[in-house]
C-alpha cells in the first residue's frame, strides 16, 4: 500500500475514479496470462492521456515507486506481474485511434487501442496491418509494441517493429520523448523507434504510435498438407522458400497435437500423420493461383499423403480451424497450459521438433509442438498441472533443455512472447555477458533508477548452461 | 485462521474449474460488464480470479466485495463461448452465489419477499395463476388506469413503475387450462414433443404459449403439456437458492421423464438453458441419469422448427424486423442460426441483422431491477444500435430480454413506432396473415416479394 501522501498526489492527477488500491484491483492486477506467476501491486492507476502519464511518472520517480504498464494482460511471459509491486499502470483508457492517413499510409493511436479494432478500421478503407498476434481480439496495441508481437503472417510481413515508425513515449523522469514519424526514410540518429518495440516496459511508457500500413491483398487462398514423415514436412517447408515463394502463412502440427485436435474438434484429420502444414498465401487472384499450384506441386514431390487444396476463401476458413482450435484443444486437456515461444533457423524445425519429443519422453511430460513454421517459431505447448509440484519441476527441466537446445541449433528463446520473468535466467545463453552489459547500459540511460517494470528482462540469477544435473529450480 | 465462509467456499467451488482459467483474457471483450466498467475486477477472468483468491486465502471474502463483484455479473455466459480452455464459469458463478448468498443477512421485510417469492410463489402454479387473475383484474378493471391518474405509483422505484407501463396483460388461465394437455398434430405426425410452459411465463405470456402449440402442432409435432411440471428454478440458481432449483428440478425430471417424448420444447431461452443442464445440476443425485435423459431431450422451439420439423407454411408479413439475442439461448443452448432462419423464411419481412446483437440487454432474470444502473447502461447502448437498424419490430426468444426490450422502447418515447414481440408469435401472426391473404386472394406468395436485406 502506498502512504497516504502519494496516494493523495496519483489521485490529484487522475481523479479517484481512477486510482484504486482496495483487495479486489490488486488481486485482479497481480497475474497475466502466464501460468503460475502472480504478485501484488501496491496500487492500480488509469491515466487518460500523456499530460497525466508524465505527471504520474514524475511522482513514482520522487518517491522511487516501480512501474507496470499493463494493457490487456495477455502476455505470456509475465512481462506484467508486479513482481516488486509497485504502481500498475493500466492504459486501456488511452485507446483512441487518431487518425488513418491514407495518403502517407500510416495510422496513428493510443496504446490502449484493441489489436483487432485497428485491422478492421483500417480494413474498411482497403488497407493493412500485418501484425495479427494470436491474442488480437483482446491485445492492446501497446501491449503488441511493448513485446514486438509476432503472429501467424511474420514469414511474409514480419512483425510489430517492422511496422512502427513513430512513437511517443514516457521516460520515468516525466519527460516526453518523440521518435520517428510517418517517414520511410529516417536515420538521424540512433534508431530509438526499434529500441523501443520489444523493449517491454523496461524504458519507457508508450502513449502514442504511428504504423506504416500495406495496401489489403484482395485475395487469400489456404492449402493444407498432411505428411507421415516429419522431416519430408521440414523439406517442404524449406523447398517452398527456396522456390522463392513466400506464403503469407506457413503453419505446423506436430502428432501429438494434431491427435489431440482431432480427438477434440472431430473434424476428420488422420491422427497417424507426423505432422501437417497449413499454408496460406495472399495477393492478386493470378499470383495466389499460381503459387499454391507450385506449393502443392512441391508437397506432392515430397511425398505428402494428403494435399487439400481449398477452392474457396470459405473452405480456406474451413481448413484453418485446424490451425486455430490447437491451442483451444490443448488447453482443454489438462489444467496448466505452457505456451512457449523457442525459435530456430526454419531449416532446424525437423531437429528441433525431434529434440522436444527426446526431452518430453525423457521427462515423462505431454509436450505438443505447432506453430510458425515459415519463420521457425514454434510453440512447443506443454499440458501440465501447477498443483503438481513434482510434475511442475519436470516441466521446468525440460523447459531448459528445450531452450538449450534451440540455442544449439542456432534459434532463440523467445520468438514472439518476450524475455519478461519467465525467460530472464536464459538471456544471457542467447545474447552473451557483453549482450546483457550493452542491454544494462541503455537501460540505465533511459531509467536510471530502474523503475521501470523491474525484474524483467534481466535476471538475479542465470541457469547453468547445462542442465543434466539436478540443479535447483528455484 | 480460516473464516467459515472461506472454508465454504473451497467446499462447494470446483477447484479444477478455477485452475482450467488460463488467464488468457479471450473473455474480456466478450463481456458487458467489463466494457461498461474497464475494470479488470469486472470481467470473468478478473472474477475468476477473485474467486481463485478467495478459496486460496489471499482475499476475505466476508468484506463483500467479492459478492458485490459476482453480483454486478449479468450470467449471460458470454465468456464461455469466447474461453479456448472451455471453463464453465456459469457453474462456478452459482457456486460461489450459493454459499455467499448464505451468509447474506437481509431486513426482516426482504427475507419475507424472498421466501415468498422463491417458496411459494414461483414453485406453484397454482399460486402463480391466483395472482396472474389478482393482476388481470387490476390491469382490466381501471384500477391500473385510476392508480396511474392518481399519481399512487410514484411511491413505487422509477424502475418499479416503468416495469409497470409495460407489463403485459396477465391472466389466471394457463395454456393447459385453455388447451388441453394432449394437442393432435396436423397432418401427418413427425414426433410427440411435451411443451415446457413455464411459470410467469404462462401467467404473462400465455398467448404465445398458445402461439407455441400451434406453431409445434402445425409442423406436425403431437404436443403433451405436463399438468404437473413446474418452474424450471433458474432464478433460484442464479440468486444463491440452488437447493430450491435441485428440489424443482427433481420434480421436472419426474414429470417428463413419465411422459416419454421425444422432446422437450422450450420457448424461453433462460428456461431452456437451464433445463439443458439439470444433468449437471442433478448430476451427484439418484435421478442423474434420468437427469441426462432430460437434458438430452430439451430444445428451443427454433431448433424444432427449423432442424426438426420444418414448418411447412412460412407465412407473410411486410415489416422491417430485427432480433435480440437471448444470452441464455444463445451461449447456453448454442441457438442462434435457427431464430434468424425462421424470420428470413416469412415472406415480404425484411431482416436487418442487429449490430451486437449477442450482447445482453441487460435483462438478466431480475437483475434490471437489483442493478438498475448497470442494466440501463447496457440498455441505452442497445437501443442505439436498435435505432440503427430503423427496425419497426424487436424480435426477442425470452420473456425477460422482450420485457427488457419493451422497457427500452417506452424510455425513448417510441412505443409507437416500435414493436416488440416474441419470435413465436411473430411467425403465428405471419401464418395468420398469409392465410387471410389466401382468402382474400390478394397474396401470390412470389418470391420477388420477399424483400431482403443483403447488407445485414
Amino acid at each position: 500500500m502506498l502512504s497516504t501522501n502519494i496516494k493523495k498526489e496519483l489521485i490529484s492527477i487522475v481523479g479517484d475514479r481512477y486510482y484504486f488500491d482496495d483487495q479486489e484491483a490488486l488481486i485482479t492486477h497481480s497475474y497475466d496470462a502466464t501460468p503460475m506467476y502472480q504478485s501484488m501491486p501496491d496500487a492500480v492507476i488509469f491515466p487518460g492521456n500523456v499530460e497525466e502519464v508524465s505527471a504520474v511518472m514524475k511522482v513514482c520517480t520522487k518517491y522511487r515507486i516501480p512501474i507496470v504498464a499493463r494493457g490487456a494482460g495477455s502476455n505470456l511471459s509475465a512481462g506484467t506481474v508486479p513482481v516488486e509491486g509497485g504502481l500498475v499502470m493500466v492504459m486501456t483508457r488511452m485507446s483512441e485511434l487518431e487518425e488513418i492517413d491514407e495518403e502517407n499510409l500510416t495510422a496513428t493511436f493510443q496504446p490502449g487501442l484493441i489489436t483487432k479494432k485497428l485491422h478492421e478500421e483500417v480494413e474498411k478503407r482497403g488497407l493493412f496491418y500485418p501484425p495479427d498476434p494470436g491474442s488480437m481480439v483482446v491485445s492492446t496495441l501497446g501491449g503488441n509494441i511493448a513485446e514486438c508481437a509476432g503472429g501467424l503472417r511474420g514469414l511474409k510481413y514480419g512483425t510489430t517493429k517492422d511496422y512502427i515508425i513513430g512513437l511517443e513515449a514516457v521516460l520515468p523522469s516525466g519527460e516526453i520523448l518523440k521518435t520517428g514519424g510517418k517517414l520511410t526514410k529516417d536515420v538521424a540518429g540512433y534508431d530509438l523507434t526499434k529500441l523501443l518495440v520489444g523493449s517491454e516496459g523496461t524504458l519507457a511508457m508508450v502513449t502514442k504510435a504511428t504504423v506504416k500500413l500495406l495496401p489489403l491483398p484482395e485475395h487469400k487462398r489456404v492449402l493444407l498438407a498432411l505428411f507421415d514423415d516429419l522431416y519430408a514436412a521440414a523439406r517442404t517447408v524449406s523447398k517452398i522458400i527456396s522456390a522463392k515463394i513466400i506464403p503469407s502463412s506457413l503453419e505446423f502440427l506436430d502428432n501429438a497435437t494434431i491427435r489431440v485436435v482431432e480427438d477434440y474438434a472431430k473434424i476428420g484429420l488422420p491422427t497417424d500423420m507426423a505432422a501437417v502444414l497449413l499454408i496460406e498465401q495472399d495477393g492478386p487472384e493470378v499470383i495466389v493461383s499460381r503459387d499454391m499450384e507450385r506449393i502443392a506441386e512441391i508437397c506432392r514431390e515430397e511425398k505428402a499423403a494428403e494435399v487439400k487444396l481449398a477452392q474457396s476463401e470459405e473452405e480456406g476458413v474451413q481448413l484453418m480451424t485446424a490451425r486455430r482450435s490447437a491451442l483451444s484443444a490443448l488447453a482443454r486437456l489438462r489444467p496448466t497450459t505452457i505456451l512457449e515461444d523457442a525459435t530456430v533457423p526454419r531449416a532446424q524445425i525437423a531437429p528441433m521438433v525431434e529434440q522436444i519429443n527426446k526431452i518430453a519422453k525423457k521427462y515423462g511430460i505431454q509436450i505438443c509442438t505447432f506453430g510458425h513454421a515459415g519463420d521457425g517459431n514454434l510453440h512447443p505447448t506443454c499440458m501440465t498441472d501447477a498443483r503438481d509440484h513434482e510434475e511442475i519441476e519436470r516441466v521446468e527441466k525440460a523447459f531448459e533443455e528445450i531452450f538449450d537446445a534451440a540455442i544449439r541449433l542456432g534459434g532463440t528463446i523467445t520468438g514472439e512472447h518476450g524475455v519478461g520473468l519467465a525467460k530472464a535466467p536464459y538471456l544471457e545463453w542467447k545474447i552473451g555477458k557483453t549482450g546483457i552489459e550493452v542491454m544494462k547500459g541503455i537501460k540505465r540511460a533511459f531509467d536510471p533508477h530502474g523503475l521501470m517494470n523491474p525484474g524483467k528482462i534481466f535476471a538475479k540469477e542465470t541457469r547453468r548452461r547445462v542442465v543434466l544435473d539436478d540443479v535447483a529450480t528455484h | 485462521m480460516m473464516s467459515q465462509l472461506t472454508e465454504k467456499l473451497k467446499l462447494t467451488l470446483d477447484y479444477d474449474e478455477l485452475t482450467n482459467c488460463m488467464r488468457c483474457g479471450f473473455c474480456i471483450p466478450a463481456c458487458p460488464t467489463y466494457r461498461e466498467t474497464g475494470l479488470e475486477a469486472a470481467s470473468p477472468r478478473g472474477r475468476i480470479a477473485l474467486m481463485k483468491a478467495a478459496v486460496d486465502g489471499l482475499m476475505d471474502p466476508d468484506e463483500g466485495k467479492l459478492r458485490d463483484q459476482l453480483n454486478l455479473c449479468l450470467g449471460c455466459r458470454a465468456c464461455e463461448i469466447a474461453c479456448p480452455s472451455g471453463v464453465k464459469y456459469g457453474h462456478l458463478l452459482e457456486q460461489a452465489r450459493d454459499v455467499l448468498e448464505e451468509k447474506v443477512e437481509y431486513p426482516w421485510w426482504i427475507e419475507k419477499i424472498r421466501t415468498l417469492v422463491f417458496r411459494y410463489l414461483f414453485p406453484s402454479q397454482r399460486k402463480l395463476q391466483l395472482l396472474g387473475s389478482l393482476m388481470a383484474f387490476y390491469q382490466r378493471s381501471g384500477l391500473a388506469a385510476a392508480a396511474r391518474k392518481l399519481g399512487l405509483l410514484r411511491f413505487l422505484p422509477k424502475q418499479v413503475r416503468d416495469m409497470e407501463a409495460i407489463l403485459p396483460k396477465a391472466t389466471g388461465k394457463g395454456v393447459v387450462e385453455q388447451l388441453g394437455t394432449i394437442i393432435p398434430a396436423k397432418g401427418e405426425k413427425v414426433a410427440t414433443v411435451a411443451l415446457f410452459r413455464g411459470c410467469i411465463m404462462d401467467v404473462l405470456f400465455t398467448e404465445t404459449n398458445k402461439n407455441t402449440v400451434r406453431l409445434l402442432t402445425e409442423a406436425g409435432c403431437e404436443v403433451i403439456i405436463p399438468s404437473d411440471q413446474n418452474c424450471c428454478g433458474a432464478l433460484h440458481a442464479h440468486s444463491g437458492q440452488r437447493n430450491l432449483a435441485k428440489e424443482l428440478a427433481r420434480k421436472n425430471v419426474e414429470v417428463f421423464y413419465e411422459a416419454g417424448v421425444d422432446y422437450i420444447v422450450s420457448n424461453a431461452g433462460g428456461c431452456g438453458a437451464m433445463l439443458k443442464e439439470y444433468d449437471h445440476l442433478l448430476k451427484d443425485e439418484e435421478l442423474g441419469e434420468k437427469a441426462k435423459w432430460f437434458a438430452e431431450r430439451v430444445k428451443d422451439i427454433s431448433e424444432i422448427l427449423i432442424d426438426i420439423a420444418p414448418l411447412k407454411i412460412k407465412g407473410t408479413m411486410n415489416r422491417r424486423v430485427t432480433y435480440q439475442d437471448s444470452c441464455h439461448l444463445r451461449n447456453v443452448m448454442k441457438v442462434s442460426s435457427q431464430p434468424r432462419k425462421l424470420l428470413r423464411q416469412v415472406d415480404q419481412l425484411e431482416y436487418k441483422e442487429l449490430f451486437e446483437a449477442d450482447r445482453c440487454c441487460g435483462s438478466a432474470g431480475i437483475y434490471n431491477i437489483i442493478q438498475p444502473e448497470m442494466s440501463m447502461s447496457l440498455l441505452d447502448h442497445k437501443m442505439e444500435n436498435v435505432s440503427k437498424t430503423k427496425a419497426d419490430v424487436i424480435v426477442t426468444a425470452n420473456p425477460g430480454c422482450l420485457l427488457q426490450m419493451k422497457l427500452g422502447v417506452h424510455r425513448e418515447g417510441l412505443s409507437d413506432q416500435v414493436e416488440t414481440v416474441h419470435i413465436v408469435d411473430l411467425i403465428a401472426e405471419a401464418i395468420e396473415l398469409e392465410k387471410k391473404m389466401k382468402e382474400e386472394g390478394s397474396g401470390c406468395g412470389c418470391e420477388h416479394h420477399k424483400k431482403e436485406d443483403k447488407s445485414a
